[in-house]
């Protein structure tokens, strides 16, 4: 940026010089403070909290004493099938979301890219799910899924694919289509933003190159694999790593929709911990697959941080 | 700072409206190929041109399809008469639209206490981590430090957290200065994870503004807090309405901590109360339930429909020259 010094200066010797070279003086401290002072008191604070809670039996309520019992939930955590099982879930759960999310959106975006007629409405209409209350996207779909009522079904038996006899569908409490049901309300919920994205990154995309390999006969597919993704490919990277943490984390929509079920089919991570906390007030247990759910996260992040942070400082 | 600003929401001037249809573009459509030696190759090369054009309207009617219509759903769900969401073949239009459903909506649950609820604790919350963010992202824009690279680190972080973890302890702070089920408790922490994203959206709008313009009137006579006042403030203010507007839409929206932090129904916020018109064991009432549901979005569009003329109104152009 502009106001960065000269590469190349021996490092300043006197203590002022060096607070100088690190760019803050004593009244650009006094307005940093106040912003810095919260996020540290009340962001890494909990989060530490929360890693000492997960070596202790801490439960809800007043009277019960809590005891440090070192790794003894993390070695029940490890026999949970039920932890396994949601885990696994969460797994499938954000892959899947987060892979479709990529697909849709790269379609749709290279679609806006075209400048055919009508991509406006399709431009304001991705807007729109974003705008949502995560709440009101749940709710709004349990509309359409809804077995009697739901458009869904309706539509499904207009178009034959239900048969006469057939009943109609309960998509949401189904055992085995539970899961997909709200996957695709995942990827409604997620592709708009994804879309915006890659939409801003095919700006990127040579023009020269791809009108040069056009007139040099390059068919569309590999117009693409050898110019368009290339030069898309770090803001994808991106935005999926970001989708993928997102996905992870995610809760109101699930929690809206199903909460959990049926028998637990669509019970995310994040359900998981929030019922064992605030159902069945199990604290220390909670906080430990929280600290599991966030060293997953972790790993990701990291991967991604090493990724992004290099390029773009922001 | 490309990059980052693509990822997050409606960030910067970047953001969504900004680059979307450069003018005077040649796609594929533009000037006709090379239609010159071989005519029969050339027709065949329009069929194909052709078939693809029309391949991507098929293309881009099902993705209109696909996002829009659980919106006209819930629309057409909320202008229903409960006998006719009562049919056994639910129709896509409501023969006869009432609003009866939107006081029913009233009444069947404290959805106009609820309101108040979220526009307190969004409206005081975004104005208290406005207010906390706006100096710290001045200084963090205009001095390159490592602190403010901690700093914007800590925001892509932010964006990340695990909510699920954090909420365990912050519940049992909460509970010990007695700030559960309390609107002071949750505006609290909707501060604190306002505040990164602020910080960050703030620091981008700063450096938009050219520290010459600082310069000119400091050399002009202006003092310190003549230049911030009269010259950085104005020109910063459209980004400040887009951040304030965007830290309240994030809280309003808000769900997770709203369900966990607050108990009894005339303390919770609109998001929370949504959820109780599902009724017991998923016993709804939809009309009902439609018509909230359309209310709680409202901020989120007007939000949406303001910034994208905001985003077009950037700096007085000739301010700086060159």
């Amino acid at each position: 940026m502009s106001d960065g010094g000269p590469r190349g200066t021996p490092p300043p010797r006197t203590p002022a010089a060096r607070r100088r070279a690190l760019g803050l003086d004593r009244g650009a401290w006094f307005l940093l403070v106040p912003a810095l002072l919260p996020i540290l008191v009340l962001s890494v604070g909990p989060l530490l909290y929360a890693v000492a809670l997960s070596f202790t039996d801490a439960r809800f309520g007043r009277t019960v004493e809590t005891d440090f019992t070192g790794a003894a939930n993390f070695a029940d955590l490890r026999l949970d099938p039920l932890f396994w099982e949601s885990f696994r879930l969460g797994l499938v759960w954000s892959l899947s979301v987060t892979a479709l999310q990529l697909l849709l959106g790269l379609g749709l975006a290279l679609l806006l890219d075209q400048n055919l007629r009508f991509g406006w409405l399709a431009r304001t209409l991705a807007l729109v799910p974003w705008a949502m209350p995560e709440v009101v996207v749940g709710l709004m779909w349990r509309l359409v899924y809804h077995q009697d009522a739901g458009i869904l079904n309706e539509t499904l038996r207009r178009l034959g694919v239900l048969g006469p006899d057939s009943g109609n569908i309960d998509w949401l409490t189904d055992l085995s289509l539970a899961l997909p049901a709200v996957v695709l309300v995942g990827v409604w919920a997620g592709m708009p933003l994804t879309t915006v994205v890659l939409l801003a990154g095919l700006q990127n995309v040579p023009r020269e190159l791809a009108e040069a390999a056009h007139l040099d006969g390059a068919g569309v597919w590999r117009r693409f694999a050898s110019v368009t993704w290339p030069a898309l490919r770090p803001v994808a990277l991106s935005i999926t790593a970001l989708n993928l943490i997102w996905n992870l984390n995610s809760f109101g929509l699930v929690y809206v929709l199903t909460q959990g079920g049926p028998g637990g089919k669509t019970r995310l991570p994040s359900l998981f911990v929030y019922e064992e906390a605030f159902t069945y007030g199990q604290f220390g247990y909670a906080a430990a697959m929280g600290v599991v759910l966030t060293a997953v996260v972790a790993v990701c992040l990291t991967v991604f941080l090493r990724k992004s942070l290099r390029e773009t400082a922001p | 700072m490309n990059e980052t600003s693509a990822m997050s929401p409606a960030t910067g001037p970047s953001g969504p409206s900004g680059p979307s249809g450069p003018p005077g573009r040649s796609g594929p459509t533009g000037p006709s190929g090379p239609t010159g030696p071989n005519g029969a190759a050339g027709t065949r090369a329009r069929g194909w041109r052709r078939a693809g054009r029309a391949g991507q309207y098929a293309g881009l009617l099902c993705y209109l399809v696909f996002l829009a219509f659980p919106l006209a759903w819930l629309v057409s769900t909320s202008l229903k008469s409960p006998q006719e969401l009562g049919e056994a073949a639910p129709a896509w239009l409501p023969r006869r639209p009432t609003l009866e459903n939107f006081r029913a909506a009233f009444e069947a649950q404290p959805l106009a206490r609820s309101a108040l609820n979220s526009l307190v604790v969004a409206g005081g919350a975004t104005l208290v981590s406005v207010a906390l963010a706006l100096p710290a992202a001045y200084v963090l824009a205009r001095h390159r430090s490592r602190i403010g690279r901690a700093a914007n680190a800590w925001v892509l972080v932010s964006q990340m957290f695990p909510f699920v973890l954090v909420i365990i302890p912050l519940f049992l702070v909460l509970k010990n200065l007695h700030l559960i089920d309390s609107l002071g408790g949750l505006a609290l922490v909707y501060v604190v994870w306002n505040l990164p994203f602020s910080l960050w959206m703030l620091q981008g709008y700063v450096k938009a503004v050219p520290v010459s313009l600082e310069e000119a009137a400091a050399v002009d006579g202006a003092g310190r807090v003549r230049v911030l006042r009269s010259v950085v403030l104005p020109l910063l203010a459209p980004g400040l309405v887009a951040t304030l507007m965007f830290s309240f839409v994030t809280a309003w929206n808000e769900f997770f901590f709203a369900l966990v932090l607050l108990k009894s129904p005339g303390n919770q916020t609109m998001s929370v109360i949504l959820t109780r018109f599902l009724g017991a064991e998923g016993v709804a009432d939809l009309g009902p339930l439609a018509a909230a549901s359309l209310l709680a979005t409202v901020p989120g569009l007007l939000f949406f429909t303001l910034l994208q003329r905001r985003l077009t109104t950037r700096l007085p152009a000739g301010a700086v020259k060159g």
